[in-house]
């Protein structure tokens, strides 16, 4: 057993699609030399509700509504290091292609326009998260200290990182890990 | 598939087509007819125009989309563009503007339910000194205050048409207050090619040296090395090129006309009212460096001066001083054709200029090679500012010597400067290199003057510790424009101003620029939203070192000077709007529920942010 105190270290997915946590999947085997590093506090993998203090934070997918803001201020308090995982933390992404579109519009479409089971109404229920306007990359909500990038960022991108960082290192990236053509 | 809005439009179009004769060199200009004609470019003209030029659909629109003043999409019968200079800001333009949208129930950025009006903002339209200015349909309007723009708002109700409306709103004046040896002498048209005919080709060439005469534009290289390059400069590829009997490439002279740096304006008062001297200068040039050809690219927002300077073009041609065989000198033949920009400040920057002759979009192209060895066509090329042809004129007219004897060492001459802002007397001063910021502001009436930006956004601003500075390219190199802040503007509005401008101006060709213009305006907008961080300064630092390092022309170059001037000497104008903490969200996070609030009618606690 390894005695050193193990690096807690938790992720959650905003406005993403989980293709960057299966990209983190991605680094199959290595996966068992993670777990002698690291232990996780909430992650998808643990299913843990809230973050607890931590010193690593990964965050993929963008803030689209009130939740994601919740969630994200908890991460930012409770984690040392804060990275943003993929194309939507950092910008955006996919989901802010909506921003083009006017939010009663997008309503519109998904709840009237097509039958559904609310039978037309637009749903009011405090439960549901409610949308912002615009959806935005996570630095405009919270300072982040390091952006990985990709869509998702590939899983040697995500090994290198991570290693760099457990490491005490500045994380580097090689130009290949970069070029996504 | 929708119907056709204009399924004639071949016959539309014919006239236009007819008149460019397809020359697809001259799409720009085609495209600029048929937006006046339709007030927008419709997608079957742009399907038309590329099956009558032979050129990818695509390809005519990109172009069509790449300037300002052209537009893909509907546009009012009258479109109406404030110009957003920070000195139009200053005489009140943001208010003017709303005023006006309100009177004519219109939102700026946007077309009136009934097709008739369009209003929005667009870069310096150079009447600086007259402000606040506008354009309608092109034209140009300047002092506007509320009673003018009841009378314009009167007008397009009533629609009528641009030509008929009242002269006095178009009227702009030269306001020279100040005339040196360009401005304040008399010039008899003919006298400097005269002169040069009997000096001699070589011999006139060598007089533009010991004048050691700097180009106008702010870049500042020497005008005889760029034509003796030029007229050196060989055809690469034998064959490929069109020689004269004597073998030689053909060769093109460009007058630079496309003063879009914001607070310039002394080009406008040049060929208002001293066309002469600039085509005489062309004309010298021409003969040294052996072109037969040149053109006058003009600003859109001067479109104006269209006419009146073709009227001095046909009086030269008929006085002999333009055409064939000129003043009797047997094979030499010289004539100039005018064309229009688009509204893109990019195409002031001479390879981007020589892609929009050539009827592209005005993207920088990769130097070397250079345009004076292969410019418009591929061709060996010159290109000069207005004011550098008009000094080329004074020289090959009174000798090198003469000119050098003004100004200082490395900058001889005089320097126009069009002078703007805070000032009790905006307009046009004609100054020997060498000239200290403070005299100039004594001259000018500016009091307590707390900041001169000279050269526009891409130049330097100078605080009122710095007034002993010279102009000249030892010290201040410019193209022009001084604009003046009294001490109680606020200096941050004007870097906010000018982020805005080159944000807009990115030709997007390369991603410093293309994206570092953009985030410098996005973070610029979060601090002057009242969410600054000192954070955000870093960042503001750091992006740039992106755009100066990075970016492919100058425009990326210097899209960072304004911030990071005024970070250096003004820093209590960033640090008063910043909040004091590590880190402040972007935007307003419980505002930006307020739409999902409405649409959903909820007001519980999880639909607020605090």
């Amino acid at each position: 057993m390894n005695d050193r105190k193990k690096v807690r270290i938790a992720s959650c997915s905003l406005a993403g699609c989980f293709g960057c946590h299966m990209s983190l999947l991605d680094i199959d085997e290595r996966l068992f030399d993670l777990l002698d590093l690291v232990e996780f506090d909430r992650t998808p993998l643990t299913d843990i509700k809230h973050c607890s203090p931590c010193d690593v934070g990964i965050v993929e997918g963008g803030v689209c509504n009130a939740e994601n803001v919740h969630v994200l201020k908890e991460f930012r308090k409770n984690c040392k290091v804060l990275v943003a995982m993929g194309a939507c933390a950092i910008t955006g992404g996919l989901p802010a292609m909506r921003n083009n579109i006017d939010l009663w519009d997008c309503f519109q479409e998904v709840y009237q326009y097509e039958g559904g089971l609310e039978g037309g109404r637009i749903p009011n229920d405090p439960e549901l998260p409610l949308p912002f306007d615009k959806v935005h990359p996570i630095y405009e909500v919270v300072k982040v200290d390091y952006f990985l990038p990709g869509c998702p960022p590939p899983a040697d991108a995500i090994w290198k990182f991570l290693t760099d960082l457990l490491a005490g290192r500045e994380p580097k990236l090689d130009y290949e890990q970069l070029h996504y053509d | 598939m929708e119907p056709c809005e204009f399924p004639h439009i071949g016959e539309h179009l014919a006239p236009i087509m007819e008149r460019h004769g397809g020359d697809a060199t001259r799409l720009l200009q085609i495209l600029r007819e048929v937006q006046d004609c339709f007030h927008f470019i419709p997608p079957e003209a742009v399907s038309c125009i590329a099956s009558h030029l032979k050129l990818p659909r695509a390809q005519v629109e990109g172009v069509a989309g790449f300037y300002s003043f052209l537009s893909l999409s509907h546009q009012g019968e009258y479109r109406v563009l404030f110009s957003d200079n920070i000195t139009d800001n200053m005489l009140g333009k943001p208010e003017l503007m709303q005023y006006f949208c309100n009177k004519l129930w219109v939102e700026p950025g946007k077309v009136s339910e009934d097709n008739l009006v369009s209003v929005d903002s667009t870069s310096c339209t150079g009447m600086c000194d007259q402000g606040p200015a506008a354009l309608v349909n092109g034209w140009p309007l300047t002092s506007l205050d509320r009673n003018r723009l009841d009378l314009i708002a009167e007008l397009i109700r009533m629609k009528k048409p641009v030509a008929e409306w009242p002269a006095m709103l178009f009227e702009v004046r030269d306001n020279i207050r100040r005339p040196g040896m360009l401005l304040g002498e008399p010039f008899e048209p003919g006298a400097g090619i005269r002169a040069m005919l009997a000096r001699g080709a070589e011999a006139t060439l060598s007089e533009m040296d010991v004048s050691n005469l700097r180009g106008r534009g702010g870049a500042g290289f020497k005008t005889a090395s760029k034509w003796s390059f030029c007229h050196a400069a060989i055809a690469e590829e034998e064959g490929s090129m069109i020689c004269d009997v004597g073998g030689n490439p053909e060769r093109f002279i460009v007058c630079n006309a496309d003063e879009g740096e914001p607070g310039t304006f002394k080009d406008r008062v040049l060929l208002a009212s001293y066309a002469d001297l600039v085509f005489e200068g062309m004309t010298v040039g021409a003969r040294v460096i052996g072109a037969r050809k040149g053109f006058l690219y003009l600003r859109g927002e001067y479109r104006y001066l269209l006419q009146p300077l073709e009227a001095v073009l046909a009086r030269r041609r008929a006085a002999g001083l333009l055409g064939e065989n000129i003043l009797g000198e047997t094979g030499f033949a010289f004539d100039v054709e005018i064309r229009l920009g688009a509204g893109a400040y990019i195409c002031g920057e001479e390879s981007a200029l020589i892609e929009s002759l050539e009827g592209k979009r005005g993207r920088p192209r990769n130097r070397p090679p250079f345009p004076v060895t292969s410019g418009y066509k591929g061709r060996p090329t010159v290109v000069d500012n207005v004011e550098t042809f008009a000094c080329a004129a004074r020289i090959a007219e009174k000798g090198g010597a003469w000119f050098a004897a003004m100004g200082t060492a490395q900058s001889t001459g005089t320097k126009i400067l069009s002078i703007s802002g805070d000032c009790a007397r905006p307009g046009i001063y004609e100054y020997p290199f060498g000239v200290t910021v403070e005299e100039i502001l004594r001259d000018c009436g500016a009091e307590d003057a707390h900041a001169v930006q000279v050269s526009g956004p891409s130049g330097t601003l100078v605080s009122w510790q710095e007034y002993g500075r010279r102009i000249a390219f030892e010290d201040l190199p410019t193209a022009g424009a001084f604009m003046v802040f009294h001490r109680q503007r606020e200096m941050f509005a004007a870097a906010h101003n000018f982020t805005r401008f080159f944000a807009h101006e990115s030709c997007g060709f390369c991603t410093p620029c293309r994206v570092g213009t953009q985030l410098q305006k996005k973070i610029m907008d979060k601090i002057a939203g009242g969410h600054g961080t000192p954070a955000d300064l870093e960042e503001l630092k750091h992006l740039g070192h992106i755009l100066g390092s990075m970016s492919h022309c100058g425009l990326g170059h210097s899209a960072a000077n304004p911030v990071l001037d005024t970070l250096r000497k003004f820093p209590g104008t960033f640090e008063r709007k910043l909040k004091a903490l590590s880190f402040e969200p972007a935007f307003d996070l419980d505002g930006a529920l307020e739409t999902a609030r409405k649409i959903t009618g909820r007001d519980d606690e999880w639909a607020h942010l605090s």
